[in-house]
């Protein structure tokens, strides 16, 4: 047996420093609303990312209705397509995957699963969350502004996006939107910090870096990603806000508005913005997918009752996908008109991340192989994880692979590619996370009738909504066209897969809303989920009392004896052995 | 048992869709036979990758479900797996990326013997220009746009005076005839879109971009704009007819030139408007 990490209570040092003194709330509005305890933040910012998340799917079903029934939603105008479009794709990745994943899965697993006792600057973690959540409200208030919303796209290309073709281009929409990530910027930074802080310094005795579960190691390595991603989308807002608002010309050229007016900019590059885009933009790929590996790998691990396979493996896949990712970013722009010699630099980085990822890929896998497999809601999520996952990457080999892409670049090819790579496949970890962690949040179980409706709803409606459109982008059907009208390469049958694709989307959108009614339902009628209902190793589970308590542990901080997946280990009385538990290993086994 | 069966009709239903859809690309009127070639690789690379890691997760579980007293085995790692799995990717990247690359070194080598020609984008409509008898295009700014030179041309640069100016109408093109599609905005970014050619390009207000092809079958063709423009993107489309060589003369012949174009406002602006006149006649 090979020795995966350093193990035996020989390793375990003794306490150095005192405990510092936690922030004691004194009331109820520092304890529920203004609090500093990470758990009531995570609940908070996974509540205001669900909330907002369902206004970004009501936008994709007035979106579907009118790609698959044109005539009958004509009131739904190209302009109002574009806000709908720009608004949903902005709130499905920044508002929604990035809150949800590092404000609300983070600041939730992080202190619990490293043994802390809260983030290391709980004041500073409050704050994030209520910068965040202004900047959702900048973001809606974009609807209600003259104008509406910016209907420029998520990618905001000028000079588009400030012009006044372009719906909220000349009114209030850019700004707010602009306004909104700049803000969101700012309180991820505050949260982000902690998070990083928090892996670093504020593990448990004991708790190695190669201890950490893969839940940690996804939102430690997504979360640096994001601190050195972001910056650049900052200032991208910055500029484009400045070209706006006060005539700069940083990514605005001389141009000639309809033909005939000339608008006073002159020198700026489009193209700049786009490689500022894009540096955030691909890492941003990753913020949310690794993240999403992480907790996969653990959700596979223990309802399987196997140790995840090549662990060790698998930390170093997430840190060079992490590295790699930020010298990918310009396979989004093989069409852009940059100098076209960059796509033989940029075909070949974005291949070779697919290996790591492809490894990803097999250790899940093998982790199944020779498994116990409990066919568990989390389970049945992280199956679906891996058939969207696996299909999304692959397509992405067509379109990374800089000559394939030009036919397909800028058509539904590319739109179905990132819905099941960056929406669906995350999604599905989402929800199989969320049936996971619940009984340790709320002390008890989601209705299972309810969720296993929800999860085949969810999955092979989603899959059918994916995989077709596809083929959709091959005849060559551009995307971001909220009607095709006569073209003459389109045949009638691809309107009817069009209303195929709207119909199912209605349906997947339907069983979201049980998944709504049982998160509420169960907190009062679930089943009572005791401390370890999935007799999982990770510290998140043992901890005083469930729901933890402010302070998470009791008395005494955990402390760990062995890594985090010690699983059916041969000769040990139970089929898993919890990561703080002293007795020395039976035999053989790593740990 | 759902499960298992499930991800095997996942499998196969993706496959026997892929095989009877009815939705694949446009009959290719360009010589980027090529980029389907490399695309029809891609499809089958993924498409065996795929098939086999969801046919072995249907294997395991329906293999490895729980059931009474069963215990999982117990492996932390495996090198030489974990070895030989990398190496085999390693060189499914390769056999995948090695064809692409050479097709694009042939993408991105525009042939001697290529026409320039120039599309400009605008919202929402396409025009274009190409080369008198000098074959030469007279340079261009964006600044210069005005109701009687819509496309910016430099009225001083002589090169210019001859172009032929097709604006907001049909663009003909010879068989046979490789040509660089020299791309122009003068508002956003637009992308000039023939899905039947394969290559496409944005082009970018305030610099110049490029694409090369060579049209390989006579008829006519829709240009569709690939890059979001504003509000009447969808509705921004154009006609492209390839000809035969006589046919396309015939053509060519009936447009006007920018001089010609822009003779009656000239008078005053250039210095010597006559010789220019006579220089495009």
């Amino acid at each position: 047996m090979v020795d995966v990490t350093p193990h035996g209570a020989d390793f375990i040092p003794a306490a150095e420093v005192a405990e510092v003194e936690l922030y004691h709330p004194h009331s109820w509005w520092t304890r529920y609303v203004f609090s500093q305890d990470a758990k009531v933040i995570a609940i908070q910012y996974a509540g205001t990312a669900l909330s907002i998340g369902l206004v970004a799917l009501v936008l994709s079903w007035l979106m579907r209705l009118k790609l698959g029934f044109p005539d009958t939603f004509a009131s739904i105008s190209p302009d109002m397509y574009y806000q709908f479009m720009t608004m949903h794709g902005m709130i499905m990745v920044i508002y929604l995957l990035t809150a949800l994943f590092l404000g609300g899965f983070g600041n939730y697993l992080i202190p619990l699963m490293v043994g802390a006792r809260d983030m290391v600057f709980p004041y500073v973690n409050m704050l994030s969350y209520w910068i965040y959540l202004l900047a959702v409200l900048v973001l809606v208030g974009g609807f209600f502004a003259p104008g509406g919303p910016t209907g420029a796209g998520w990618t905001l290309y000028p000079p588009q996006a400030i012009t006044s073709g372009t719906p909220g281009g000349q009114d209030w929409g850019i700004i707010l939107m602009l306004v909104s990530l700049i803000l969101f910027i700012i309180g991820f930074t505050m949260g982000g910090l902690n998070y990083v802080v928090t892996v670093l310094q504020g593990r448990t005795r004991g708790m190695t870096l190669m201890r950490l579960p893969l839940t940690v190691w996804g939102i430690f390595t997504a979360t640096v990603m994001a601190l050195l991603a972001f910056p650049a989308l900052f200032v991208a807002c910055v500029m484009m806000l400045f070209d706006r608002v006060i005539g700069s010309s940083f990514f605005m050229p001389a141009i000639v508005e309809m033909g005939a007016t000339p608008l006073p900019h002159d020198g700026g590059s489009p193209i700049m913005f786009q490689h500022l885009f894009w540096f955030f933009g691909h890492p941003e790929v990753y913020i949310v997918a690794l993240p999403a590996f992480g907790i996969v790998s653990d959700l596979i691990s223990t309802h399987a009752r196997k140790n995840i396979f090549g662990y060790r493996m698998m930390v170093w896949a997430i840190i060079s996908i992490g590295a790699l990712s930020f010298v990918v970013w310009a396979h989004h722009m093989y069409v852009s008109g940059m100098h076209p010699y960059f796509g033989f630099f940029f075909a070949t980085t974005t291949l070779i991340i697919a290996i790591p990822t492809a490894i990803k890929v097999y250790n899940w896998v093998l982790t199944l192989w020779r498994g116990d497999i409990h066919l568990t809601i989390p389970m049945l999520f992280a199956l679906s994880f891996i058939v969207t996952f696996v299909n999304g990457g692959l397509t992405g080999l067509f379109l990374g692979n800089v000559v394939v892409d030009v036919p397909l670049s800028d058509t539904m090819f590319v739109v179905a590619h990132f819905h099941m790579v960056m929406g669906v496949a995350p999604i599905m970890v989402v929800f199989g996370a969320i049936y996971h962690w619940y009984p340790k949040i709320t002390g008890r179980m989601l209705n299972e009738a309810m969720g296993r409706f929800h999860f085949w709803v969810t999955f092979i409606g989603t899959y059918m909504i994916f995989f077709p459109m596809h083929y959709i982008g091959l005849v060559g059907v551009p995307r971001r066209y909220p009607e095709l009208g006569d073209t003459a390469f389109v045949p009638p049958s691809v309107h009817t897969l069009n209303e195929f694709i709207t119909v199912a989307a209605l349906i997947v959108g339907f069983a979201q809303m049980v998944f709504l009614f049982n998160l509420l339902w169960s907190i009062r009628h679930g089943r009572p989920a005791g401390d370890n209902p999935w007799r999982a190793t990770t510290l998140e589970w043992q901890t005083a009392g469930t729901p933890p308590p402010h302070g998470n542990f009791g008395k005494e901080l955990p402390v760990v004896y062995r890594w985090a997946y010690d699983y059916s280990v041969p000769g040990a009385p139970e089929d898993f052995i919890a990561q703080n538990d002293p007795r020395p290993l039976t035999q053989g086994g790593p740990a | 048992m759902a499960v298992v069966l499930v991800l095997v009709l996942i499998v196969v239903g993706s496959v026997l869709f892929h095989v009877l859809s009815p939705w694949w690309w446009t009959p290719i009127a360009s010589n980027w036979g090529y980029i389907d070639s490399t695309l029809v690789i891609t499809f089958w690379i993924t498409g065996t990758v795929f098939s086999a890691v969801v046919l072995f997760m249907a294997y395991c579980v329906y293999r490895f479900r729980h059931k009474e007293g069963q215990k999982a085995h117990y492996e932390p790692e495996s090198r030489k797996l974990e070895s030989w799995l990398t190496v085999v990717t390693a060189v499914g990247v390769a056999a995948l990326l090695a064809p692409g690359l050479f097709v694009w070194s042939q993408f991105v080598t525009v042939p001697k013997d290529a026409t320039e020609i120039e599309v400009v984008a605008q919202q929402w409509q396409w025009s274009f220009r190409l080369p008198g008898a000098d074959g030469k295009l007279g340079t261009s700014n964006a600044r210069l746009i005005g109701s009687e030179n819509p496309l910016g041309i430099n009225p001083q640069d002589p090169n210019g005076q001859d172009d032929v100016v097709v604006v907001a109408t049909d663009l003909h093109l010879p068989i046979g005839k490789p040509v660089k599609v020299l791309l122009r905005s003068i508002d956003v970014l637009h992308d000039f879109y023939v899905p039947e050619f394969r290559a496409k390009m944005d082009m970018v207000p305030g610099t110049v971009t490029y694409f090369w092809f060579t049209p390989t079958k006579t008829g006519s063709f829709e240009v569709l704009c690939a890059e979001l423009c504003g509000v009447g993107h969808a509705f921004m489309r154009g006609v492209v007819k390839v000809d035969t060589q006589e046919d396309y003369l015939a053509w060519l012949k009936q447009q006007s030139t920018f001089a010609q174009m822009s003779a009656p406002a000239k008078v005053g602006v250039l210095a010597a408007p006559a010789t220019a006149q006579a220089k495009a006649e």
